[in-house]
């Protein structure tokens, strides 16, 4: 046998497997593309031409909808609102109360630690009655604050199992040697812990990131105003808005909701796979 | 040094803000549903004591023991299909692509992060019938089979569920078993090829019980998660057609804020809260003695 005909012979025996990764991929990526392909179609080329048909033209028209009337920029806005400081709150805590549960040492610290992973577990709709009642006696029902104040709460369980997890592979040495040189213990949250776990924080930041900017339940419990819905309650009305559906202006909000999740994910991927899973393997 | 390490004061600065906000926001919350399962009524109306006649309700409640077994039935389907499914794909990347599958790992993982209403609008369009054809029923018609109004029929809607979750989260379980699987030292996989092992008596003597203890967290996250479903079913069919496709979360969710029903509501959630514990704890159970024997 030549090494040629080998060869061949090698190739064709993995073409099976070649298909099906490829019918795989495809399965993934085509309904997205699809998508994409969509929001630069006018209504009736959804009414008469079939799915696979490319648009006529490739003009942002559905995206100005989008926006203008869908007010998808408001959404987005109300969301970044809503997210980045229960980030910022979930961090700072989660980063404290992980060096207090991890590098210091008291009586009861596991249990507490415990006491903070069975939150992991109950699901949202066990606490939602007595913080609707709370929020509406305060009179925050009209504001962002209820969506806040929930989401700092909910993010503690993994974000601080995660940190104190982290700060326990942190060798204990580097602790005993900063104290040996005199520095306090706030010292050595700020100028020895912290460095040495920011990249678990920034893992933590992203994945609470996707968990707050995707959540549907507790945006759809405390939200009542319209003009203060977040991105994922404004595409859920989206079909509502337009009476009978509007396809081009949908497709879009859909196109910007994916791509935009895709720009982050191109460059923070392996990042993000292993923040996900950890969450999974630890929780 | 040791004082360093037991400073009290810095110990309660520290976790004083967490603690704080958990246990009001959380813990006083968790106990105060449980409170009001004993009442009727809700916070604008005012409430009355009704004793364990919720509980007694909710067993009579025919919607709810159909949301209740929907939960279980949806959540014990999609937790088998998305693990098998996971482990399959990180054979694939394993055993198959080798140090080549990292793209392709990385492409199948990215439907995980991307937003649950977004992708379910993109599957009612996927699957749509009228007024436009979508690309599935299209494909269908093509290989000869009749329109099939997919949302609409109980039947046919639930599988729809099912395929998007799956489409969603296979990514996610197959890097989480593949994470296992990598971890399996490569002269143990060698010495049972020299031992004579092929292919699936290998992935079934060797392989999979050394992967035991991943497929165990593998099948107790997805089992929560799946317990406590409720993006996706809203967002695709909203429990629909009728109460067809509702589960417990969503159920509770009509009766507290629709209906007003505040005690009635928190029992429900009470329930599922009660499920989520004795799956988790069951599965825990089963799965640790069947480790030990293999």
């Amino acid at each position: 046998m030549t090494i040629v005909s080998r060869s061949w012979s090698a190739r064709l025996r993995r073409l099976p497997g070649v298909l099906g990764v490829g019918f795989l991929l495809l399965l993934v990526v085509y309904p997205m593309l699809w998508i994409l392909l969509g929001s630069f179609k006018q209504q009736d080329e959804f009414l008469s031409e079939p799915f696979w048909a490319l648009p006529r033209s490739w003009s942002l028209t559905n995206y100005v909808s989008a926006f203008v009337d869908g007010g998808l920029g408001i959404y987005i806005r109300n969301s970044a609102l809503v997210v980045f400081p229960s980030l910022l709150l979930i961090l700072a805590f989660g980063v404290a109360a992980a060096f207090a549960l991890e590098v210091l040492v008291w009586k009861g610290r596991s249990s507490v630690l415990v006491l903070f992973l069975a939150g992991i577990m109950v699901p949202t709709q066990m606490i939602l009655l007595p913080l609707f009642a709370v929020y509406y006696r305060a009179g925050l029902t009209g504001s962002l604050w209820p969506l806040v104040i929930t989401y700092t709460a909910i993010g503690m369980p993994l974000s601080v199992f995660m940190l104190a997890t982290y700060m326990r592979a942190v060798p204990r040495e580097v602790f005993e040697a900063a104290i040996l040189d005199g520095a306090s213990v706030y010292r050595i949250f700020w100028s020895v812990t912290i460095p040495l776990v920011r990249n678990a924080i920034f893992t933590v930041a992203l994945v609470q990131f996707f968990f707050l900017w995707n959540d549907l339940l507790i945006a759809l419990t405390f939200v009542s105003r319209s003009d203060l819905r977040t991105i994922q309650v404004g595409l859920l009305n989206f079909t509502g808005q337009y009476g009978s559906v509007d396809y081009g202006p949908m497709f879009a909000g859909i196109s910007v909701s994916v791509f935009g999740t895709l720009a982050l994910y191109a460059f923070l991927n392996k990042r993000v796979m292993a923040g996900l899973t950890a969450g999974a393997v630890k929780g | 040094m040791d004082k360093v390490f037991r400073d009290r004061r810095a110990t309660l600065v520290m976790l004083a803000p967490a603690l704080l906000v958990y246990t009001l926001v959380m813990i006083v919350p968790i106990f105060w549903s449980v409170g009001y399962t004993t009442l009727d009524g809700n916070a604008v109306s005012g409430f009355t004591f009704v004793g364990l006649d919720n509980y007694k309700a909710f067993f009579q409640d025919s919607t709810a023991i159909d949301a209740l077994l929907f939960t279980l039935k949806y959540a014990v389907l999609l937790t088998v299909l998305q693990v098998v499914a996971g482990y399959g794909l990180a054979l694939l990347y394993v055993f198959y692509l080798k140090h080549r599958s990292s793209l392709v790992r990385t492409i199948l993982f990215f439907p995980v992060i991307l937003p649950t209403v977004a992708v379910a609008l993109m599957f009612q369009r996927v699957f749509e019938a009228a007024p436009t054809v979508g690309p599935i029923n299209t494909i269908i018609m093509a290989l000869g089979g009749n329109l099939t109004d997919f949302l609409g029929d109980p039947h046919y809607s639930f599988w729809v569920i099912i395929v998007m979750d799956l489409w969603r989260s296979m990514g996610f379980y197959g890097v989480l078993l593949y994470a296992g699987l990598v971890e399996i030292p490569d002269d143990v996989i060698e010495a049972a090829r020299l031992d004579g092992a092929v292919r699936w008596r290998m992935v079934r003597h060797v392989v999979i019980p050394l992967s035991l203890p991943v497929l165990l967290s593998a099948v107790i996250f997805s089992i929560n998660g799946t317990l406590k479903v409720f993006d996706t079913i809203v967002a695709l069919t909203n429990g629909g057609p009728g109460t067809a496709t509702t589960p417990l979360t969503l159920y509770m969710f009509r009766t507290s804020f629709a209906y007003g029903e505040y005690g009635y509501g928190s029992t429900v959630a009470f329930m599922l809260t009660l499920m989520c514990l004795l799956v988790t704890v069951f599965i825990f159970r089963s799965m640790r003695g069947d480790a030990t024997k293999g």
